[in-house]
């Protein structure tokens, strides 16, 4: 099992990807550590949601988990 | 509830049109629609056409959480909420927001709440092509309130 990751907008063009599998291990408790894990430091204001709701870096991850990763919204 | 993505154009009139012919309108004296449409302009620069990105499945979740927890701040509403995605260009609707209650104060209030949501939650993404061809991801939406 893996936790699969998401890029939108902006940020998938900074990352270069639309995304990413990651297996789960131990030191990916957060979606915070998820994004340390594979990018660093996060970007200021990076919003996050796990499977397709609204989420914080300190939110916890888990096998098979949706992570998604975006910049502010500008719909409407 | 209804909660529509469009990636053609659409009429934001004619939806309301189309939703007012299956409510009891007897019983709703207000109406308030909020319709918003795409500038020629943004930042001191012309735009030409516009890309919206989404997040299909969150993108329509968000959307009626929104509209849920609007009908359960104001029980008596009844909503019609449409959004455009893809490409886009200058005069199309971007965005219908439409409530109808009994009296004006929710009516209008729930109008005004969505879509500020909506604008801040909903997960959408406006990246503009200005006239030279050049193209920018609009970083954030203007205050509204």
């Amino acid at each position: 099992m893996t936790i699969t990751v998401q890029y939108f907008a902006r940020l998938r063009e900074d990352v270069g990807r639309e995304r990413d599998e990651v297996a789960a291990i131990g030191e990916v408790q957060t979606v915070g550590d998820l994004w340390r894990h594979l990018h660093g430091d996060p970007p200021v204001r990076l919003m996050v949601a796990v499977n397709q709701a609204h989420a914080r870096l300190d939110t916890p991850v888990t096998d098979g988990d949706e992570v998604a990763f975006f910049p502010p919204v500008t719909g409407g | 509830m209804a909660v529509r993505l469009f990636d053609q154009p659409f009429d934001p009139w004619a939806l309301v049109q189309e939703r007012e012919r299956r409510l009891p309108l007897e019983r709703l004296g207000a109406c308030s629609v909020f319709a918003g449409r795409m500038r020629d302009f943004n930042e001191d620069e012309d735009v030409r056409a516009l890309f919206l990105e989404h997040y299909p499945g969150m993108t329509e979740r968000e959307l009626e959480r929104i509209v849920a927890e609007a009908e359960a701040r104001w029980p008596s509403i009844t909503c019609e909420v449409a959004h455009r995605v893809g490409a886009v260009e200058p005069s199309e609707t971007l965005v219908l927001v439409a409530v109808w209650s009994a009296h004006r104060v929710a009516a209008r209030d729930a109008c005004s709440e969505i879509l500020e949501r909506l604008k801040h939650e909903a997960p959408f993404w406006k990246r503009e092509r200005l006239a030279d061809g050049t193209e920018r991801w609009v970083e954030e939406n203007t205050p509204g309130r």
